[in-house]
Protein backbone atom coordinates (compact mmCIF):
# COMPACT_ATOMS: atom_id res chain seq x y z
CA UNK A 1 0.00 0.00 0.00
CA UNK A 2 1.58 3.29 -1.02
CA UNK A 3 1.75 6.28 1.27
CA UNK A 4 -1.11 8.16 -0.39
CA UNK A 5 -3.44 5.29 0.22
CA UNK A 6 -2.24 4.86 3.78
CA UNK A 7 -3.15 8.50 4.36
CA UNK A 8 -6.73 7.75 3.32
CA UNK A 9 -6.96 5.59 6.41
CA UNK A 10 -4.82 7.58 8.86
CA UNK A 11 -5.90 11.16 8.06
CA UNK A 12 -9.50 10.73 9.28
CA UNK A 13 -8.19 9.38 12.58
CA UNK A 14 -6.39 12.65 13.29
CA UNK A 15 -6.19 15.89 11.38
CA UNK A 16 -9.17 15.19 9.11
CA UNK A 17 -11.41 13.52 11.68
CA UNK A 18 -15.03 13.41 10.50
CA UNK A 19 -16.43 14.57 13.85
CA UNK A 20 -13.88 16.98 15.25
CA UNK A 21 -12.64 18.53 11.99
CA UNK A 22 -15.27 17.90 9.31
CA UNK A 23 -18.02 18.25 11.96
CA UNK A 24 -20.15 15.48 10.42
CA UNK A 25 -22.26 12.90 12.24
CA UNK A 26 -22.69 14.96 15.41
CA UNK A 27 -26.33 13.97 16.01
CA UNK A 28 -25.69 10.26 16.18
CA UNK A 29 -22.62 10.78 18.35
CA UNK A 30 -24.83 12.49 20.94
CA UNK A 31 -27.45 9.76 20.78
CA UNK A 32 -25.48 6.55 21.14
CA UNK A 33 -22.55 7.41 23.42
CA UNK A 34 -24.29 7.26 26.80
CA UNK A 35 -22.68 3.82 27.10
CA UNK A 36 -19.66 2.15 25.60
CA UNK A 37 -21.34 -0.86 24.02
CA UNK A 38 -23.83 0.91 21.72
CA UNK A 39 -21.03 3.32 20.78
CA UNK A 40 -18.87 0.44 19.56
CA UNK A 41 -21.76 -1.25 17.70
CA UNK A 42 -22.61 2.03 15.99
CA UNK A 43 -18.97 2.68 15.08
CA UNK A 44 -18.64 -0.74 13.42
CA UNK A 45 -21.94 -0.42 11.54
CA UNK A 46 -21.11 3.02 10.20
CA UNK A 47 -17.66 1.87 9.10
CA UNK A 48 -19.16 -0.99 7.09
CA UNK A 49 -21.85 1.19 5.54
CA UNK A 50 -19.56 4.10 4.62
CA UNK A 51 -17.00 1.77 3.07
CA UNK A 52 -19.52 -0.20 1.01
CA UNK A 53 -21.58 2.77 -0.12
CA UNK A 54 -18.41 4.65 -1.07
CA UNK A 55 -17.39 1.63 -3.13
CA UNK A 56 -20.75 1.30 -4.89
CA UNK A 57 -21.18 5.00 -5.62
CA UNK A 58 -17.61 5.20 -6.89
CA UNK A 59 -18.33 2.35 -9.31
CA UNK A 60 -21.45 4.16 -10.54
CA UNK A 61 -19.99 7.67 -10.43
CA UNK A 62 -19.57 8.20 -14.18
CA UNK A 63 -23.16 7.26 -14.93
CA UNK A 64 -24.81 9.40 -12.25
CA UNK A 65 -26.32 12.64 -13.60
CA UNK A 66 -25.06 15.44 -11.28
CA UNK A 67 -28.49 17.01 -10.93
CA UNK A 68 -30.00 13.95 -9.26
CA UNK A 69 -26.87 12.65 -7.56
CA UNK A 70 -28.03 13.27 -3.96
CA UNK A 71 -31.18 11.22 -4.34
CA UNK A 72 -29.25 8.46 -6.11
CA UNK A 73 -26.79 8.36 -3.21
CA UNK A 74 -29.63 8.24 -0.71
CA UNK A 75 -31.31 5.35 -2.51
CA UNK A 76 -28.09 3.36 -2.62
CA UNK A 77 -27.34 3.95 1.07
CA UNK A 78 -30.84 3.08 2.26
CA UNK A 79 -31.04 0.00 0.08
CA UNK A 80 -27.69 -1.17 1.39
CA UNK A 81 -28.60 -0.68 5.04
CA UNK A 82 -31.99 -2.37 4.68
CA UNK A 83 -30.48 -5.25 2.74
CA UNK A 84 -27.85 -5.90 5.39
CA UNK A 85 -30.47 -5.69 8.13
CA UNK A 86 -32.75 -8.18 6.35
CA UNK A 87 -29.95 -10.70 6.00
CA UNK A 88 -28.97 -10.27 9.65
CA UNK A 89 -32.59 -10.73 10.74
CA UNK A 90 -32.72 -14.08 9.00
CA UNK A 91 -29.34 -15.52 9.95
CA UNK A 92 -28.03 -13.75 13.07
CA UNK A 93 -31.16 -12.51 14.76
CA UNK A 94 -29.43 -11.31 17.92
CA UNK A 95 -27.06 -9.03 16.03
CA UNK A 96 -29.96 -7.60 14.04
CA UNK A 97 -31.87 -6.85 17.25
CA UNK A 98 -28.82 -4.94 18.44
CA UNK A 99 -28.59 -3.07 15.15
CA UNK A 100 -32.22 -2.47 14.29
CA UNK A 101 -32.40 0.70 16.34
CA UNK A 102 -29.35 2.07 14.56
CA UNK A 103 -30.61 1.54 11.03
CA UNK A 104 -32.38 4.89 10.86
CA UNK A 105 -29.44 6.61 12.49
CA UNK A 106 -26.99 5.12 9.97
CA UNK A 107 -29.00 6.08 6.87
CA UNK A 108 -29.30 9.68 8.02
CA UNK A 109 -25.72 9.94 9.27
CA UNK A 110 -24.13 12.94 7.57
CA UNK A 111 -20.78 11.14 7.35
CA UNK A 112 -22.15 8.69 4.80
CA UNK A 113 -23.55 11.35 2.47
CA UNK A 114 -20.64 13.68 3.24
CA UNK A 115 -18.02 11.18 2.12
CA UNK A 116 -20.03 10.17 -0.95
CA UNK A 117 -20.22 13.81 -2.03
CA UNK A 118 -16.68 14.79 -1.08
CA UNK A 119 -14.81 11.69 -2.14
CA UNK A 120 -16.57 8.80 -3.84
CA UNK A 121 -18.10 10.93 -6.62
CA UNK A 122 -14.64 11.89 -7.91
CA UNK A 123 -12.34 9.02 -6.93
CA UNK A 124 -11.60 5.44 -7.93
CA UNK A 125 -13.44 2.54 -6.21
CA UNK A 126 -10.55 1.12 -4.16
CA UNK A 127 -9.50 4.56 -2.88
CA UNK A 128 -13.11 5.32 -2.02
CA UNK A 129 -13.41 2.08 -0.11
CA UNK A 130 -10.32 2.92 1.95
CA UNK A 131 -11.61 6.45 2.54
CA UNK A 132 -14.81 4.92 3.89
CA UNK A 133 -12.92 2.62 6.25
CA UNK A 134 -10.75 5.51 7.46
CA UNK A 135 -13.66 7.83 8.11
CA UNK A 136 -15.67 5.11 9.81
CA UNK A 137 -12.75 4.43 12.14
CA UNK A 138 -12.17 8.13 12.79
CA UNK A 139 -15.82 8.48 13.71
CA UNK A 140 -15.60 5.35 15.86
CA UNK A 141 -12.56 6.66 17.71
CA UNK A 142 -14.45 9.73 18.95
CA UNK A 143 -17.52 7.62 19.76
CA UNK A 144 -15.50 5.24 21.89
CA UNK A 145 -13.81 8.11 23.78
CA UNK A 146 -17.20 9.69 24.48
CA UNK A 147 -18.80 6.37 25.41
CA UNK A 148 -15.94 5.59 27.78
CA UNK A 149 -16.09 8.93 29.61
CA UNK A 150 -19.88 9.13 29.73
CA UNK A 151 -20.50 5.58 30.92
CA UNK A 152 -17.68 5.70 33.50
CA UNK A 153 -18.63 9.01 35.10
CA UNK A 154 -22.35 8.91 34.37
CA UNK A 155 -23.05 5.38 35.57
CA UNK A 156 -19.84 4.20 37.18
CA UNK A 157 -19.71 1.22 34.83
CA UNK A 158 -17.73 0.17 31.75
CA UNK A 159 -19.33 -2.20 29.21
CA UNK A 160 -21.86 -2.86 31.97
CA UNK A 161 -19.21 -3.83 34.54
CA UNK A 162 -19.59 -1.84 37.79
CA UNK A 163 -16.08 -0.37 38.02
CA UNK A 164 -16.69 2.29 40.66
CA UNK A 165 -18.72 -0.05 42.83
CA UNK A 166 -15.87 -2.58 42.85
CA UNK A 167 -13.40 0.17 43.70
CA UNK A 168 -15.60 1.10 46.66
CA UNK A 169 -15.97 4.73 45.57
CA UNK A 170 -19.61 4.90 46.65
CA UNK A 171 -18.70 4.01 50.21
CA UNK A 172 -16.56 7.16 50.51
CA UNK A 173 -19.37 9.40 49.27
CA UNK A 174 -18.89 9.43 45.47
CA UNK A 175 -22.04 9.89 43.41
CA UNK A 176 -22.62 9.32 39.69
CA UNK A 177 -22.96 12.48 37.64
CA UNK A 178 -26.38 12.15 36.03
CA UNK A 179 -25.81 15.20 33.85
CA UNK A 180 -23.12 13.44 31.86
CA UNK A 181 -25.72 10.94 30.55
CA UNK A 182 -27.69 13.78 28.92
CA UNK A 183 -27.06 14.74 25.30
CA UNK A 184 -25.71 18.27 26.01
CA UNK A 185 -22.78 16.82 27.92
CA UNK A 186 -21.75 14.81 24.85
CA UNK A 187 -21.64 18.06 22.90
CA UNK A 188 -19.50 19.70 25.59
CA UNK A 189 -17.15 16.71 25.57
CA UNK A 190 -16.83 16.90 21.78
CA UNK A 191 -15.99 20.58 22.21
CA UNK A 192 -13.27 19.73 24.70
CA UNK A 193 -11.81 17.11 22.33
CA UNK A 194 -11.80 19.65 19.47
CA UNK A 195 -10.10 22.20 21.74
CA UNK A 196 -7.37 19.76 22.78
CA UNK A 197 -6.84 18.65 19.18
CA UNK A 198 -6.55 22.19 17.84
CA UNK A 199 -4.22 23.37 20.56
CA UNK A 200 -1.84 20.54 19.62
CA UNK A 201 -2.15 20.82 15.86
CA UNK A 202 -1.19 24.20 14.41
CA UNK A 203 -2.51 23.28 10.94
CA UNK A 204 -6.06 23.19 12.22
CA UNK A 205 -5.97 26.63 13.82
CA UNK A 206 -7.76 29.31 11.89
CA UNK B 1 -18.66 17.75 -16.90
CA UNK B 2 -20.72 15.52 -19.13
CA UNK B 3 -24.15 16.75 -20.11
CA UNK B 4 -27.01 14.45 -19.27
CA UNK B 5 -30.31 14.78 -21.07
CA UNK B 6 -33.61 14.90 -19.20
CA UNK B 7 -34.56 11.65 -20.86
CA UNK B 8 -31.43 9.96 -19.51
CA UNK B 9 -32.07 11.25 -15.98
CA UNK B 10 -35.65 10.07 -16.02
CA UNK B 11 -34.75 6.62 -17.27
CA UNK B 12 -31.80 6.45 -14.88
CA UNK B 13 -33.96 7.13 -11.83
CA UNK B 14 -36.68 4.75 -12.98
CA UNK B 15 -34.08 2.06 -13.66
CA UNK B 16 -32.40 2.54 -10.30
CA UNK B 17 -35.71 2.47 -8.45
CA UNK B 18 -36.74 -0.70 -10.28
CA UNK B 19 -33.44 -2.47 -9.58
CA UNK B 20 -33.47 -1.53 -5.88
CA UNK B 21 -37.15 -2.43 -5.47
CA UNK B 22 -36.66 -5.79 -7.15
CA UNK B 23 -33.58 -6.58 -5.08
CA UNK B 24 -35.25 -5.71 -1.78
CA UNK B 25 -38.42 -7.60 -2.67
CA UNK B 26 -36.54 -10.73 -3.61
CA UNK B 27 -34.45 -10.63 -0.44
CA UNK B 28 -37.41 -9.82 1.82
CA UNK B 29 -39.68 -12.56 0.48
CA UNK B 30 -36.86 -15.09 0.27
CA UNK B 31 -35.92 -14.61 3.90
CA UNK B 32 -39.39 -14.10 5.30
CA UNK B 33 -39.91 -17.59 6.66
CA UNK B 34 -36.60 -17.66 8.49
CA UNK B 35 -37.25 -14.23 9.96
CA UNK B 36 -40.72 -15.14 11.16
CA UNK B 37 -39.39 -18.30 12.72
CA UNK B 38 -36.87 -16.22 14.63
CA UNK B 39 -39.56 -13.80 15.74
CA UNK B 40 -41.87 -16.60 16.91
CA UNK B 41 -39.09 -18.29 18.85
CA UNK B 42 -38.12 -15.01 20.41
CA UNK B 43 -41.66 -14.39 21.57
CA UNK B 44 -41.68 -17.75 23.33
CA UNK B 45 -38.26 -16.99 24.80
CA UNK B 46 -39.53 -13.70 26.17
CA UNK B 47 -42.62 -15.26 27.70
CA UNK B 48 -40.35 -17.79 29.38
CA UNK B 49 -37.99 -15.05 30.56
CA UNK B 50 -40.96 -13.26 32.10
CA UNK B 51 -41.45 -16.17 34.47
CA UNK B 52 -37.71 -16.50 35.08
CA UNK B 53 -36.77 -19.33 32.70
CA UNK B 54 -33.77 -18.99 30.40
CA UNK B 55 -34.21 -20.90 27.16
CA UNK B 56 -31.99 -21.14 24.08
CA UNK B 57 -33.56 -19.77 20.89
CA UNK B 58 -33.27 -23.06 19.01
CA UNK B 59 -35.35 -25.67 20.72
CA UNK B 60 -37.42 -23.23 22.74
CA UNK B 61 -40.67 -24.93 21.72
CA UNK B 62 -40.57 -27.99 24.04
CA UNK B 63 -39.53 -25.86 27.03
CA UNK B 64 -42.34 -23.44 26.24
CA UNK B 65 -44.88 -26.26 26.09
CA UNK B 66 -43.70 -27.49 29.46
CA UNK B 67 -44.48 -24.23 31.27
CA UNK B 68 -47.24 -22.61 29.25
CA UNK B 69 -50.38 -24.71 29.24
CA UNK B 70 -52.87 -22.48 27.54
CA UNK B 71 -53.40 -19.27 25.65
CA UNK B 72 -56.68 -17.59 26.61
CA UNK B 73 -58.45 -15.21 24.27
CA UNK B 74 -61.32 -13.60 26.13
CA UNK B 75 -63.81 -12.14 23.66
CA UNK B 76 -65.11 -8.63 24.34
CA UNK B 77 -67.98 -6.74 22.80
CA UNK B 78 -66.74 -4.56 19.99
CA UNK B 79 -63.14 -4.68 21.16
CA UNK B 80 -60.06 -6.73 20.54
CA UNK B 81 -60.07 -9.95 22.55
CA UNK B 82 -57.98 -10.02 25.73
CA UNK B 83 -54.98 -12.33 25.52
CA UNK B 84 -53.65 -14.13 28.59
CA UNK B 85 -51.03 -16.87 28.74
CA UNK B 86 -51.53 -19.35 31.55
CA UNK B 87 -48.31 -20.65 33.09
CA UNK B 88 -47.42 -23.14 35.74
CA UNK B 89 -44.03 -23.11 37.42
CA UNK B 90 -43.01 -25.15 40.44
CA UNK B 91 -46.63 -25.74 41.39
CA UNK B 92 -47.46 -22.03 41.16
CA UNK B 93 -49.82 -21.00 38.41
CA UNK B 94 -50.35 -17.52 37.07
CA UNK B 95 -50.95 -15.35 34.05
CA UNK B 96 -48.81 -13.44 31.58
CA UNK B 97 -50.43 -10.40 29.97
CA UNK B 98 -48.84 -9.01 26.80
CA UNK B 99 -49.00 -5.20 26.38
CA UNK B 100 -48.10 -2.80 23.58
CA UNK B 101 -47.61 0.95 23.78
CA UNK B 102 -45.69 3.90 22.41
CA UNK B 103 -42.18 4.86 23.51
CA UNK B 104 -40.32 7.90 22.25
CA UNK B 105 -39.44 6.69 18.73
CA UNK B 106 -41.55 3.62 18.21
CA UNK B 107 -43.48 0.82 19.81
CA UNK B 108 -42.61 -0.58 23.23
CA UNK B 109 -43.83 -3.94 24.50
CA UNK B 110 -44.07 -5.63 27.87
CA UNK B 111 -45.05 -9.06 29.13
CA UNK B 112 -46.40 -8.80 32.65
CA UNK B 113 -46.42 -12.01 34.68
CA UNK B 114 -48.96 -12.00 37.50
CA UNK B 115 -49.41 -14.47 40.33
CA UNK B 116 -52.73 -16.30 40.41
CA UNK B 117 -54.25 -13.45 42.48
CA UNK B 118 -54.07 -11.40 39.25
CA UNK B 119 -52.51 -8.60 41.31
CA UNK B 120 -48.90 -9.24 42.31
CA UNK B 121 -46.27 -8.92 39.57
CA UNK B 122 -43.95 -11.92 39.58
CA UNK B 123 -41.88 -10.86 36.62
CA UNK B 124 -41.80 -8.51 33.66
CA UNK B 125 -39.89 -8.21 30.41
CA UNK B 126 -39.74 -5.27 28.04
CA UNK B 127 -38.82 -4.95 24.41
CA UNK B 128 -38.88 -2.07 21.96
CA UNK B 129 -38.52 -1.30 18.29
CA UNK B 130 -36.31 1.76 18.24
CA UNK B 131 -35.64 3.41 21.60
CA UNK B 132 -32.30 5.17 22.00
CA UNK B 133 -29.52 2.73 22.99
CA UNK B 134 -28.15 3.52 26.45
CA UNK B 135 -31.13 5.72 27.36
CA UNK B 136 -34.69 4.61 26.62
CA UNK B 137 -33.51 1.17 25.52
CA UNK B 138 -32.45 0.56 29.13
CA UNK B 139 -36.02 -0.56 29.87
CA UNK B 140 -34.88 -4.04 28.82
CA UNK B 141 -32.15 -4.14 31.51
CA UNK B 142 -32.48 -6.47 34.50
CA UNK B 143 -32.00 -3.56 36.89
CA UNK B 144 -35.12 -1.87 35.54
CA UNK B 145 -37.25 -5.01 35.24
CA UNK B 146 -36.41 -6.37 38.69
CA UNK B 147 -37.87 -3.27 40.32
CA UNK B 148 -41.32 -4.46 39.26
CA UNK B 149 -41.20 -7.79 41.06
CA UNK B 150 -43.60 -7.83 44.01
CA UNK B 151 -45.36 -4.61 42.93
CA UNK B 152 -49.15 -4.66 42.68
CA UNK B 153 -51.43 -3.54 39.88
CA UNK B 154 -54.65 -3.27 41.92
CA UNK B 155 -55.52 -0.83 44.69
CA UNK B 156 -57.27 -1.95 47.88
CA UNK B 157 -60.72 -1.91 46.31
CA UNK B 158 -59.62 -4.00 43.36
CA UNK B 159 -59.34 -1.27 40.72
CA UNK B 160 -56.50 -1.43 38.22
CA UNK B 161 -54.07 1.41 39.05
CA UNK B 162 -51.03 -0.23 37.45
CA UNK B 163 -47.43 0.60 38.34
CA UNK B 164 -46.15 4.07 37.45
CA UNK B 165 -42.59 4.76 36.30
CA UNK B 166 -41.60 7.97 38.09
CA UNK B 167 -38.56 9.96 39.18
CA UNK B 168 -37.43 9.23 42.75
CA UNK B 169 -39.97 6.47 43.33
CA UNK B 170 -40.75 5.48 46.88
CA UNK B 171 -39.59 1.84 47.11
CA UNK B 172 -42.25 1.01 49.68
CA UNK B 173 -45.06 2.18 47.39
CA UNK B 174 -46.45 -0.93 45.62
CA UNK B 175 -47.47 1.15 42.58
CA UNK B 176 -44.21 2.96 41.75
CA UNK B 177 -40.82 2.16 40.27
CA UNK B 178 -37.84 4.39 39.41
CA UNK B 179 -37.62 5.87 35.91
CA UNK B 180 -34.50 5.82 33.72
CA UNK B 181 -32.33 8.93 33.75
CA UNK B 182 -32.15 10.32 30.23
CA UNK B 183 -35.06 8.10 29.22
CA UNK B 184 -37.96 10.18 30.51
CA UNK B 185 -40.09 10.00 27.38
CA UNK B 186 -39.69 6.22 27.15
CA UNK B 187 -40.41 5.88 30.87
CA UNK B 188 -43.60 7.92 30.49
CA UNK B 189 -44.56 5.73 27.52
CA UNK B 190 -44.08 2.60 29.62
CA UNK B 191 -46.23 4.04 32.42
CA UNK B 192 -49.03 4.91 30.01
CA UNK B 193 -48.82 1.55 28.25
CA UNK B 194 -49.09 -0.46 31.48
CA UNK B 195 -52.01 1.61 32.77
CA UNK B 196 -53.99 1.66 29.51
CA UNK B 197 -53.43 -1.98 28.65
CA UNK B 198 -53.99 -3.41 32.11
CA UNK B 199 -57.18 -1.36 32.47
CA UNK B 200 -58.62 -3.29 29.52
CA UNK B 201 -58.42 -6.37 31.73
CA UNK B 202 -60.33 -4.72 34.60
CA UNK B 203 -63.60 -6.58 34.05
CA UNK B 204 -61.88 -9.92 33.55
CA UNK B 205 -59.71 -9.45 36.64
CA UNK B 206 -62.68 -8.39 38.79
CA UNK B 207 -64.81 -11.34 37.74
CA UNK B 208 -61.96 -13.83 38.24
CA UNK B 209 -61.19 -12.47 41.70
CA UNK B 210 -64.86 -12.58 42.65
CA UNK B 211 -65.04 -16.20 41.59
CA UNK B 212 -61.95 -17.04 43.60
CA UNK B 213 -63.43 -15.34 46.68
CA UNK B 214 -66.71 -17.24 46.34
CA UNK B 215 -64.89 -20.54 46.20
CA UNK B 216 -63.11 -19.91 49.48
Amino acid sequence: MNSNRKKLITNPLGKNNPITVQVLGICSCLAVTAQLKPAVVMALSVTVVVALSNLIISLMRKSIPPRIRIIVQLVVVSALVILVNQVLMAFVYDVSKQLSVYVGLIITNCIVMGRLEAFAMTNKPWDSFLDGIGNGLGYGLILVILGFVRELFGRGTLWGYPVFEKLGLYNIGYENNGFIIMAPMALILVGIIIWIQRSHNKELQE
Amino acid sequence: MKNFTNRYMLLYSLGLAAVVALLLTVVATGLKERQQNNIRNEKMQQLLATIGIDAPRDGVQPIYNQYFKEELNVAQDGQEPLTLYLYEKEGQSGYVIPTTGNGLWGKVYANVALADDLNTITGITFSHDSETPGLGAEITSDAFCNQFIGKQILDNSGNVVSVAVVKHADPSDPHQVDAISGGTMTSNGVSAMLLDELKRYQDYISSQRKEANNEQ
